[in-house]
Parts: structure tokens; sequence; C-alpha cells
């Protein structure tokens, strides 16, 4: 942990896709802020038990919820009842994500909804679900997990890209439409990061992808926690509607 | 204290407006200059106070304080 973000310890926050990669270390770095950490899973009980464990004992309270960000009423439901119940959720990483890297011309209209659906309108309505509880709640701040891809385009990855160009279009919004009312909404766009996505290209792939990359590396999932722990925080109070790349200088 | 008093009296600590300036014919938007988001903060405060459930799509029908009252009159039948 390179910083400490005194106001993040007890906030709730609740990060979506917190079961691997990114998501899974913002959830770390923000357990070791002493943060409540409320992350959602789908089936397994087991992972998230062990998820929960890990957390706390990292530092913070952790919280598994389950529900699917595709299944809107059901999940509307599971948070209702939390916010109502166990206690107000003031932080939001809007994080869970997939991706079907495929040619535009082999794009199944299917497969183009379920990008959408997971990558965009998940993040829209699990916002939108918290957004009664985001009026009462104090010094809110929602994380959008985006994409380099989202600024800059990528080949094969046509509706992954859109699902998070689309991102930022809503936080911007959710931005405009909230800051009255203390609500703070930021993107942030990783470029190369190592991850499960990224550990299964093959070595010669990577050392090309680096090549393109000022910084000649890929970033750690850590280093797009840290800049989460940062917008979730007071530390970047007077920042919202903001769109921040975390890519070793890719896409300048 | 009659339905309508506390009404009146929650949206003037909510609106800032002097509760002698209320009345049932009081609209949100034309008299209060109330914007949607107020609308909706004002919802959730008649529901918190009086524990009712205000649907979404019931909130726009609410368009003076005497709607409310009415409204809030046939919740508790």
């Amino acid at each position: 942990m390179i910083a400490t973000y005194t106001d993040l310890k007890d906030k709730v926050i609740l990060v979506t896709g917190a079961a691997r990669g990114i998501g899974k270390n913002i959830s770390l770095a923000l357990a070791a802020q002493g943060a409540h950490v409320v992350f959602n899973y789908r089936g397994d009980e087991a992972k998230a038990k062990a998820l929960k464990e890990e957390l706390e004992k990292t530092g913070g309270k952790a919280t598994a919820l389950k529900f699917d960000v595709t299944d809107y009423e059901a999940m509307t439901k599971v948070i209702d009842d939390f916010t109502k119940n166990v206690a107000p959720i003031s932080g939001l990483v809007n994080n869970a994500g997939i991706s079907k890297d495929t040619l535009l011309l082999r794009l199944k209209p299917d497969e183009i909804s379920s990008i959408i659906d997971t990558n965009l309108k998940g993040a829209m309505m699990v916002t939108q679900a918290l957004s009664r509880n985001f009026l009462k709640a104090e010094d809110v701040s929602i994380v959008h997990m985006s994409s380099i891809v989202g600024l800059m385009g990528n080949p094969s990855q046509a509706a992954y890209a859109a699902s998070k160009a689309g991102l930022i279009g809503f936080s911007k919004s959710v931005a405009k439409e909230l800051a009255s009312r203390n609500v703070r909404s930021n993107v942030i766009c990783p470029g190369f990061i190592q991850t499960d996505m990224t550990v299964a290209l093959n070595e010669k792939a990577k050392e090309e992808y680096s090549k393109s990359i000022p910084m000649a590396r890929f970033g750690t999932p850590e280093e797009v926690a840290n800049l989460t722990c940062f917008l979730l925080s007071r530390a970047s109070s007077y920042l919202t509607g903001e769109v921040i790349k975390i890519d070793g200088g890719l896409y300048i | 204290m009659e339905l309508q008093d506390k009404v009146i009296k929650l949206v003037s600590e909510a609106t800032k407006m002097d509760a002698a300036n209320i009345s049932l014919n009081t609209s949100f938007v034309d008299d209060l200059n109330l914007d949607s988001l107020d609308m909706v903060e004002l919802m959730m405060k008649m529901e918190d106070e009086f524990g009712v459930e205000i649907p979404e799509d019931e909130t726009e029908n609410l368009k003076s304080i005497g709607d409310v009252v009415t409204y809030l009159k046939s919740k508790s039948h």
C-alpha cells in the first residue's frame, strides 16, 4: 500500500466483478485501507466465502452479495435489502466486464448483447439501483472501469470497445445529474494490465505490445487499484466527470 | 397535527420556504421551483416521515401539496 486514505476506513464500497483480475486487486486494496468491501458473486459460494475471508484478513469488513449485474430485478432487491438493513453504500466500482474478441463480421447479435448487457447496461443498472441510497449517503464516489480501448478502438474488440466508450458518456451524465448532491462519477481507462486476460497472451505477443507502450511494460492491477482508491476517497473531492488513462503512455 | 399540516411542515423544512406561504394549492414546480431531483428527495422524505412507499411513476402525478395529501390519505386507509 503506497498511500493511506483515512476516509476510506469503514467506507462501504460495492465492487462488481471482484472475483478476479483488476476487481479482485481493487477489493484487496480497499480492504487494506480498512473499507467495508461489498462484492457480488454469481454462483460459487465457496469462492465467495474464500474472498470474503481473504478481504477480512487483509483488514476491512467484507460482505458477499449474490447477484448477477444482468439480472436487474434480483440485483435491485439484494442491493435494497443491504442498503436498508445493513449500511448505506457510499462508494461504487463498476468493474464487472466480459470480452469476446472477434472480427466485427463474425460478431453475432447475441454476443453483442451479452457484452453490452454486462459491461454497459449492468453498470447503469447497478448505479440506478443505488441512486436513492446515494442521495442519502455522504461523500459518494463512483468509479467506472472502462478501457483504453474505449478511447482508441481496437480491431476484434468492436463490441467491447463500444461498451467501454458507452461507460464514459454514462459516467459524465451521472456526474452532471448528481453533482449538486455531492455524488462524484469518474472513469478509469486501463491500458495493458497483467491479468488473467493478458497472461494468456504468449510471450512474443506481450513483447510486441510492450514496444507500443512508452513505459515499455504492462501495468499491474495494484497500480489500477491505487488510482481507484484515490478516486473513491476525499483526496479527489473536486474531481468528477473525468476520464483517467492508466496505460504507461500507450495512448498519448 | 393534521396530515396536511405535517406535509406542509416537511415541505417548508425541505425547501426553506415559510410554511405560511404554502397551501394545498402550492405547486412543487411552479411555486417552489423544485426540479425533478428535488422532487425525488422530497418524496423520499415523505416516505420516511409517513412510512409509506411512493412508487416512482406515482411521483409524476403529485404536482401540488394537495395531491400529496390526497395520495397519503388514500394510502392510510
